[in-house]
């Protein structure tokens, strides 16, 4: 989230799109209702009428898999009527800038300039901007580069930024703006309707309403969740809804935002670590061989040419001086050649693992807590690709289904060799440590009890198991032994590993004196500083307690709301720099005037700038004698972004602007442009993956989750309450076609399609009604997924199974929300 | 007697240093209680936590009497969720505690594992070992992986890298815990690393 759940209560206008935020994220509804209570508006997008829409103002159904053409219908309407907020759009986006004149998109063939057939892949150079100078790199005392001459920076040549041509009155046909606005006059209020499946009446209603947001000094919040990102196109979805929001003012601001409502307690810090293939802790990239294959070509290529990743190697290499410690020296590139690089076999996120276990070129798996066999897109598959493996390491609570992935009903243990291991991990009030919320505020986590039986944490399991392999190692020699050796392990006090340890590694100290940091600010790139997660500095950065997380700021318990606007200043922690709303810039105009006084979260008095949050943007300068100079207002409200300003438009992997595609599975064909499925799809091509056709699988599908349960089910399953709250798996169907197929309530029927088959009780209601899509009637069921084989209190079929393991070219989500299947009754 | 919550600590004369140590020192009076003797949070410990399930982040307090966990609610505190939890949130006391059928006593939830086991290949059922032995022997499974799959130069570069092995999962550690999973799970060479972030 760009903003956090207690500024949900300053909306005027919330948008519920692609989450069920009542059901599932439940707190969410507290601040819902404090806005409704001071008149706001909440309207509900969703293929089933949830538990949010029976709370919402408006409701609005919407086929599963067509966001981009309800927000391109949307686009076109805040255009057409004129309800920009055109300051915001001009001034701190790219609106303004030239794009090169070789730029096109082909309505016949669906297809952006710059497709390579061959490669199957964009060349992006047509995407790009026009170039009006380029100015070098400014490496004198007060340049931006300054830092890339100081004794200890490993060499290396900054980049030079190459200025674009703008147009500030938005008028030439060449600008973003006018770009942006020729591409969605194709989305056209019945087009939308006929796509979606939505009647005019509402979609106008809904446009309407929530565009009203675009008035300066109005806040609207779009509340997203899996239901938008799991489609093979789901990052062009993000970005839709981004785009909306940039065009309404509504980024920045105090009631508005992207807020993705993200699912799991410590994803954002699972993601701020870079528990993913491509990434380096702190949103920066993990070395690969042919892009990256020296520290020069790492810092040539991810410097930015302006704005704040100018200094992206000091947190680079500061990272590594806490990977390797005293080992990482600026003569051997702070041990930069120990990291693993990644090779042209790029397919590595959790879809193609299976087709590279299924070949036997992956041998052992490690799982931390999380269950493939039940919640990877056909997880059938998945199971039979696990038993080619050597062994499995599963560190888990319960035994979940990819512990006992042998037991599965349609796998016989005998044929299978794998060896697994089934640790057991302590529950999160059996340890302490630091957990980030959906807000990006870390808090700390006391513990209360002793892990039960012989359950350990997983920072001990992993101690245990890292000690003993360095010990074989150091003993035996083998494959290069070098980055074993010297990758630095000092995590412990007493004797015992503890999290506090790794706490202030996260944070960041002097590498000399070992005195935690305040603020990345501090970071340098000669290896006199150490970090593993730059974004973090300062969140444990108290030397006189540091064995104290609660005189730390993360253990702030401070309930005073400076502003009232519900920031909460003193409570815990949010990264960055305890900033509570990001990019907090554009909550002011260009003079630094509020759009709205009474949401003020920073405004220029004429001398200085005044602020409730933690300004976003450059709003001082400090001297080498530290003299505190304030910086005026300007343009630049988006500094992360080399242009310092947010882009309508990008040069992205698979689209440069946001294209309706059809779900890989659909009942219907794309009539927006001539290609059903974005070209840039993952996956399709494995055999694996067994699409089935409208023909012989008409019934459209969403799978979601419920408040009672959680995931897999592998906690929750085993929570007799919950249990008996929600005790069994169903399907949810409209009565249209319950009466078409002769099901009844309470009916057991089976769902199927060419990769997998579950047995469920019919659950027949009105909340889910067949559409009116392109002329044809489209019949759309919902299945929660909970439930599985493992367990004892609620068991039930794999509903992950018929999901096609398909995925984002830029993400590699799986699409989980839209495919096909056909239901009868057993 | 009406107290709140921070009174009734002190005035049951539990180790109140160890509340301060929690960072509940500064806990308002919000929460008044019903101080009477079969109340089941007598002479408890409290400290707080952060829900196991949606990243809503909300606070809950933990009462622990003689190092059993006795209660989890919600903490009145909390600017996200003051006090409240959801159907979940309010059910994680279970995650560890049960309630037995037929005894009515307080158990330790069957569901959940308590020791190292593995299965053999072939085997149709787990095996119990000790801690020990599954160190030893996860540890020869990974070294021998990894000294077969090594790929130490690839296209003329040095790459470190260990295609034989992946690695999922980290939404549900803490951010320590990560960083630890995510510097050994790479330190070994392992670059096919993903967690739940996209299912």
């Amino acid at each position: 989230m760009t903003n956090h759940w207690c500024d949900l209560q300053n909306a005027d206008v919330f948008l519920t799109c692609g989450s069920n935020n009542v059901e599932n994220h439940p707190i969410s509804s507290k601040w819902v209702q404090k806005a409704l209570d001071k008149g706001a508006t909440w309207i509900v997008v969703d293929p089933r009428y949830t538990r949010s829409a029976a709370c919402a103002d408006i409701y609005c159904p919407i086929r599963a898999g067509t966001d981009i053409a309800f927000y391109g219908g949307m686009f076109n309407y805040i255009v057409k009527n004129g309800l920009m907020q055109k300051e915001y759009v001009a001034n701190y986006t790219n609106a303004s800038y030239l794009i090169d004149p070789d730029f096109s998109f082909d309505v016949n063939t669906g297809l952006f300039s710059g497709w390579d057939e061959g490669k199957k892949a964009y060349a992006t150079t047509t995407w790009g901007y026009q170039t009006a100078e380029v100015v070098g790199p400014d490496t004198s005392a007060t340049g931006a580069f300054s830092w890339t001459t100081a004794d200890g920076v490993p060499e290396f040549t900054p980049p030079s930024n190459k200025v674009a041509k703008k147009d500030p009155t938005l008028e030439d046909p060449q600008c973003v703006f006018q770009v942006f606005k020729r591409h969605y006059e194709r989305y056209d209020l019945d087009t939308v309707c006929s796509i979606c499946g939505m009647d005019r009446e509402t979609l106008e209603l809904v446009y309407k309403t929530y565009c009203a947001t675009g008035s300066p000094e109005k806040s609207g919040t779009i509340m997203y969740a899996l239901g938008q990102t799991q489609h093979h196109y789901g990052t062009q979805n993000t970005r839709a809804l981004t785009l909306v929001q940039l065009l309404l003012g509504n980024v920045g601001v105090a009631g508005g935002g992207v807020n993705a409502l993200r699912g799991e307690p410590n994803v954002q810090g699972a993601t701020d670590l870079a528990m993913l293939v491509y990434d380096f802790p702190g949103y920066m990239k993990w070395p690969t061989v042919q892009k990256y294959p020296s520290l020069r070509t790492w810092m040539e290529t991810e410097t930015a040419s302006d704005g704040y990743y100018t200094n992206k190697p000091k947190f680079f290499i500061s990272a590594l001086k806490e990977w390797f410690g005293e080992n990482a020296t600026s003569e051997n590139d702070f041990g930069y050649d120990w990291l693993p690089k990644i090779g042209s076999n790029t397919d590595l996120s959790i879809i193609p693992t299976f087709e590279h276990m299924d070949t036997g070129l992956i041998k052992g798996y490690w799982l931390w807590g999380q269950n493939p066999a039940h919640s990877a897109p056909n997880a059938k598959f998945a199971r039979q690709a696990m038993s080619k493996l050597d062994w499995m390491v599963c560190v888990d609570i319960t035994e979940t289904e990819t512990a006992s992935f042998w037991k599965a009903p349609d796998l016989d243990p005998a044929a299978i060799g794998t060896e697994v291991y089934l640790l057991p991990a302590a529950l999160i009030y059996e340890k302490f440590g630091t957990v980030v919320n959906s807000g990006r505020w870390l808090q700390w986590r006391n513990k209360a009890v002793e892990p039960f039986g012989q359950c350990k944490t997983d920072l001990e399991i992993c101690d245990l198991l890292w000690k003993e392999i360095v010990g074989l190692y150091k003993a035996e020699g083998g494959a290069n032994p070098d980055p074993i050796l010297n990758m630095k392990w000092d995590y412990h006090i007493d004797g015992k590993i503890d999290a506090r340890s790794v706490a202030m590694a996260l944070n960041g100290y002097t590498t000399a004196d070992k005195k935690l940091l305040g603020t990345f600010g501090d970071l340098k790139a000669d290896g006199s500083t150490s970090c593993a997660l730059w974004i973090y500095a300062g969140f444990y950065a108290n030397n006189d307690a540091p064995l104290d997380p609660a005189q730390q700021r993360i253990g702030g318990r401070g309930t005073e709301d400076k502003g009232g606007l519900g920031l909460y200043q003193d409570w815990a922690y949010a990264w960055p720099l305890n900033r509570r709303i990001v990019y907090n810039r554009a909550s002011a105009d260009t003079e630094g005037r509020p759009w709205n006084a009474n949401r003020m979260l920073v405004a220029w008095d004429g001398e200085k700038w005044d602020t409730n949050d933690v300004p976003d943007f450059v709003a001082s300068t400090k001297a080498g004698d530290g003299t505190v100079t304030p910086v005026p207002p300007n343009n630049k409200a988006y500094f992360m972004n080399w242009e310092q300003n947010a882009r309508l438009m990008v040069p992205s992997l698979d689209m440069p602007l946001p294209e309706h595609y059809e779900p890989f599975e659909s009942p219907t064909e794309n009539i927006l442009n001539g290609r059903q499925n974005s070209p840039c799809i993952k996956f399709a091509e494995h055999k694996s993956v067994q699409r089935g056709s409208k023909e012989d699988y008409p019934i459209a599908v969403t799978t979601y989750t419920l408040v009672e349960h959680w995931q897999s089910g592998s906690q929750t399953r085993n929570t007799p309450v919950l249990v008996e709250a929600m005790p069994a798996q169903f399907v949810e169907i409209s009565e249209e076609l319950a009466e078409e197929r002769g099901i009844k309530n309470g009916d057991r029927v089976r769902v199927f399609n060419n990769r997998g088959s579950a047995v469920l009780n019919a659950f027949v209601t009105c909340r889910l009604r067949p559409l009116a899509v392109n002329g044809k009637t489209v019949h759309q069921i919902g299945i929660p997924h909970h439930w599985g084989w493992a367990g004892s209190l609620s068991t039930g079929d794999l509903v992950n199974d018929l999901a096609p393991n398909v995925g984002d070219p830029n993400c590699f989500v799986p699409e989980y929300k839209a495919f096909l299947v056909d239901i009868e009754k057993v | 007697m009406q107290t709140t919550r921070r009174g009734f600590i002190k005035a049951t004369g539990l180790a109140f240093g160890t509340s301060l140590a929690y960072g509940l020192a500064t806990q308002s009076e919000a929460f008044a209680l019903d101080a009477s003797p079969d109340w089941k949070l007598v002479n408890t410990e409290e400290c707080t936590n952060i829900c196991c399930y949606c990243a809503g982040g909300c606070g809950s307090l933990c009462s622990v009497r003689d190092g059993e966990l006795i209660s989890v609610e919600g903490d009145p505190d909390h600017p996200i969720s003051q006090g409240g939890l959801c159907a979940k949130g309010a059910s994680m006391f279970q995650l560890r505690n049960v309630v037995d059928e037929k005894t009515r006593k307080v158990i330790p939830n069957p569901g959940r594992l308590t020791r190292p086991m593995v299965r053999r290949p072939g085997a149709s059922d787990w095996e119990e070992i000790s801690w020990d032995e599954a160190v030893t022997s996860i540890a020869r499974k990974v070294k021998d992986t990894r000294d077969a799959t090594f790929v130490e130069v690839d296209q003329g570069v040095v790459a470190n890298r260990c295609d034989g092995m992946a690695s999922l999962g980290g939404s549900q550690q803490n951010c320590e815990e990560d960083y630890a999973i995510v510097k050994t799970m790479r330190t070994l060479g392992i670059v096919a690393l993903d967690n739940q972030a996209r299912v």
